[in-house]
């Protein structure tokens, strides 16, 4: 038996067209526009005023509060404007616009840098440097690593677990990745493992990504606690709960953390970002994305400057196609549909998805007819069904009752019902009238 | 770009391509060899009245929504066909037309829109259709057309009681089962469906062939047919074990009765059932239980459809009781 979560989940088509494509190196972007919002938790102070010049990483927003984290310039160039523009969100967001210098040396500097296998540093530098070098998670959570490494003393973690399953059809950013980067990752997982004392380290990989998992295995042959796992394929196995369970079979108590369980779960992405953070003193300026869509003329992975516009790499993969009606950041499972193209890449940006008209149809919704696939396939062990009654009928205490707040968002119920009922449409608006009632009650 | 706007929606964005429509149709599917066997055994009688029911539950359907609700229409959805067909598979071969009409009626107007239409119902349409027809014209719902090989007319006078009438009957006379045992069809016939009975419950083979369709087609899943099968199987073999004299071997009662049509597609119905599969197990072995104490203590030689409509009601009981467990409400985490 392969291994994977007991409880729930589903097995979309997965649609993986770009995962034999290597990931390229984006044109340089004419200019870059840097929200200071790209992660969970309070949003970075603006450092910079308009005009100045900035270098390739320089600071241009900082951490306001233990979870926040800085933001680094992915270009140089002069900062043009410090405005509010629509990003992932759908919200105006407040930006940081920074032209390109486009005959500044540093802007084409190779990053293709050796490999550099000896840590220098001590596990203390290490963490602050994760810290400094705005690290956050690349799964697309972007919850800020430094948080998620801050260990207590009675925390007892046992266990490292990386995230290389990918579970989001069509996305591909990790898998390529994992194939280019595969010794870099293992060096971040011993930079990790030695900055945090921990002694065994799992990688999670799914199935469909067999020559990932036979490179890993290869080069961790004679690897002392470094472990590689085949999971079965199986949505959203991604999750970090989920995948605890799959590994390990440990539960995160509900409310709870990773660190409840003895467990740091970090996405391969974020490994490739630390290790680069460390070795090289590398801040988190670009990121792998995956540039996908069944009627585009050539879907790609990318290396991509944060701040570039979505623009830039639709035009790079031959434009968007007439029937475009949908336009989707992220994998098509949680992604966010925004409106147009001149929406920001962030840090969280796993990839942009484009779906055609023929495929964008969202189909009437019908009367509920009981059939309880929700029920089956929700991995929290929740009842979308009822959740949607009860956020619709408004009984807001009756649905924290039954656990509103733990569902995870994954839209396994929303993908399977039959009768097409947007059932985490109201489970997500449910949640978020609950949230304000609570806030004003405190 | 085309003139359309870019749709923005939340996610998922994807959807897979099953549809309640699908799932209903695919119902209908698995009722197809159970009807041929019908029309083998009972000839034009089957067709017959499988006709009127499936045409006037479709007419009632377009008409209430129509007329009385005003809404659109959905008689295409698949539901009305099968609360049709299902009612049809409980009525003899030569019920009067007018009381497949009113069954249809009841079963539509009464059990299905009274509640709010599709999905709304508590009790399975084609049962209380059924029932209402046996306890308002009894003497016609226990006169059944025995098999006839080759039946080309409209059933004659030839009719008789059921196997599990038979038993009941000879069993209030004081008769042993020994002696019972030559009255009734063989085991095999019964397997087979080549016995009297309602239209579409006496082939067990092409009830469970359907019935296996639904399982491998995910319309349905093995916990309810299963569990209840096996309750009735082992209730039955108590008392059979205790008294062989006084009591049919669960053979018998697995294979004659609506045992099996009841444990495929009647207490399965997607929405009058339960919706977690612990919630299955327990109404599938009520149903069971009910079904063996009704046969054995009731006034009726038959249960099941009785004990279904009794456990629709605790339905939401059950989906109350029985949640799914929570991820992660395990008070102590296991850390190896």
């Amino acid at each position: 038996m392969q291994k994977t979560f007991p409880k729930g989940g589903i097995h979309p088509d997965e649609n993986k067209i770009t995962s034999a494509k290597a990931i390229k190196k984006l044109a340089l972007p004419k200019s870059v526009y840097v929200p200071i919002s790209q992660h969970i938790g309070v949003p970075s102070e603006i450092v910079v005023e308009r005009k100045v010049k900035v270098k390739i990483g320089d600071i241009i927003a900082k951490s306001s509060g233990f979870v926040s984290t800085n933001i680094h310039s992915p270009v140089a160039g002069t900062v043009t404007k410090l405005d509010k523009i629509v990003d992932s969100s759908g919200y105006k967001r407040q930006c940081i616009v920074i032209r390109t210098d486009v005959k500044d040396p540093s802007n084409f500097e190779e990053n293709d840098l050796p490999l550099k296998k000896e840590i220098e540093l001590s596990p203390k530098e290490i963490l602050k440097r994760i810290n400094d070098h705005g690290i956050v998670g690349l799964g697309g959570a972007t919850f800020p690593s430094h948080v998620k490494l801050n260990i207590k003393e009675d925390n007892k973690i046992d266990h490292l677990i990386i995230n290389g399953v990918e579970c989001e059809p069509y996305l591909t950013a990790d898998h390529r990745l994992m194939l280019e980067k595969a010794e870099e990752i293992l060096i971040g997982i011993k930079i990790l493992m030695y900055a945090t004392h921990i002694e065994s380290a799992i990688i999670g990989i799914e199935n469909n990504k067999k020559n990932a998992i036979k490179n890993f295995k290869k080069l961790t042959r004679n690897e002392r606690g470094i472990e590689i796992a085949a999971l079965r394929v199986k949505y959203p196995q991604g999750s970090e709960k989920q995948l605890i369970k799959s590994l390990l079979k440990r539960e995160v108590p509900k409310n709870g953390l990773p660190l409840d369980v003895g467990v740091i779960v970090q996405n391969v992405g974020t490994i490739y970002a630390i290790y680069e953070a460390i070795q090289y003193n590398k801040p988190l300026t670009e990121r792998v994305v995956t540039v996908t869509g069944k009627s585009l003329k050539d879907p790609s992975n990318f290396w991509v400057k944060i701040g570039t516009p979505v623009k830039d790499l639709i035009d790079e993969v031959g434009g968007l196609p007439e029937d475009t009606r949908k336009i989707v950041n992220g994998g098509p499972m949680m992604g966010k549909a925004i409106k147009n193209t001149d929406v920001p890449i962030t840090k969280g940006t796993s990839g942009i998805l484009v779906i055609s008209e023929e495929e964008a149809e969202r189909k009437k919704s019908k009367n509920c007819i009981r059939c309880g696939e929700c029920v089956f396939v929700c991995p929290m062990g929740l009842e979308p069904h009822l959740l949607m009654n009860l956020t619709e009928k408004r009984m807001y205490e009756k649905a924290v009752s039954e656990d509103i707040k733990t569902c995870i968002e994954c839209g396994s119920c929303s993908y399977v019902c039959p009768s097409h009922r947007p059932l985490l449409d109201y489970i997500r608006f449910g949640k978020s009238i609950i949230k304000k009632l609570e806030t004003n009650k405190n | 770009m085309s003139n359309q706007p870019i749709i923005i929606s939340a996610s998922p964005h994807v959807h897979s391509d099953r549809t309640s429509k699908k799932l209903m149709y695919d119902v209908v599917i698995a009722l197809i060899p159970a009807f041929l066997v019908s029309l083998y055994v009972f000839g034009i009688g089957a067709l017959i009245v499988t006709s009127v029911a499936v045409i006037s539950c479709l007419l009632f359907e377009f008409l209430i929504q129509k007329y009385l609700l005003k809404t659109t229409t959905t008689i295409s959805d698949g539901s009305a066909l099968i609360t049709g067909i299902l009612l049809a598979f409980n009525l003899p071969s030569n019920l009067p037309v007018w009381m497949i009409i009113v069954g249809s009626l009841v079963a539509i107007a009464v059990a299905k829109f009274s509640f709010g239409g599709l999905g709304f119902n508590v009790f399975n349409p084609a049962l209380v259709g059924r029932v209402f027809l046996l306890i308002s014209f009894p003497v016609q719902m226990t006169m059944w057309p025995t098999a006839v090989e080759n039946n080309t007319t409209i059933a004659d006078a030839v009719t008789g009681a059921t196997p599990l009438g038979i038993i009941k009957e000879g069993l209030m006379y004081g008769e042993t089962m020994t002696e019972i045992g030559s009255k009734i069809p063989s085991s095999i016939d019964l397997f087979l469906g080549i016995t009297g009975g309602s239209l579409g419950e006496m082939s067990a083979i092409a009830l469970i062939l359907g019935g296996l369709f639904l399982i491998i087609r995910k319309v349905i899943t093995w916990h309810i047919p299963v569990t209840m099968l096996v309750t009735i199987a082992v209730m039955t073999a108590i008392f059979w074990l205790l008294n062989p004299e006084k009591n049919a071997n669960p053979l018998i009662h697995l294979l004659s009765g609506g045992a099996i049509l009841g444990a495929f597609f009647m207490a399965t119905d997607l929405v009058t059932s339960p919706m977690t599969k612990k919630g299955m197990v327990i109404f599938a072995i009520s149903i069971g239980i009910l079904t063996v104490v009704i046969r054995k203590f009731g006034a009726y030689p038959e249960g099941v459809s009785f004990a279904i409509l009794i456990m629709n009601a605790f339905v939401p009981l059950i989906n109350k009781f029985f949640k799914p467990r929570r991820f992660g409400s395990r008070i102590k985490s296991k850390i190896v």
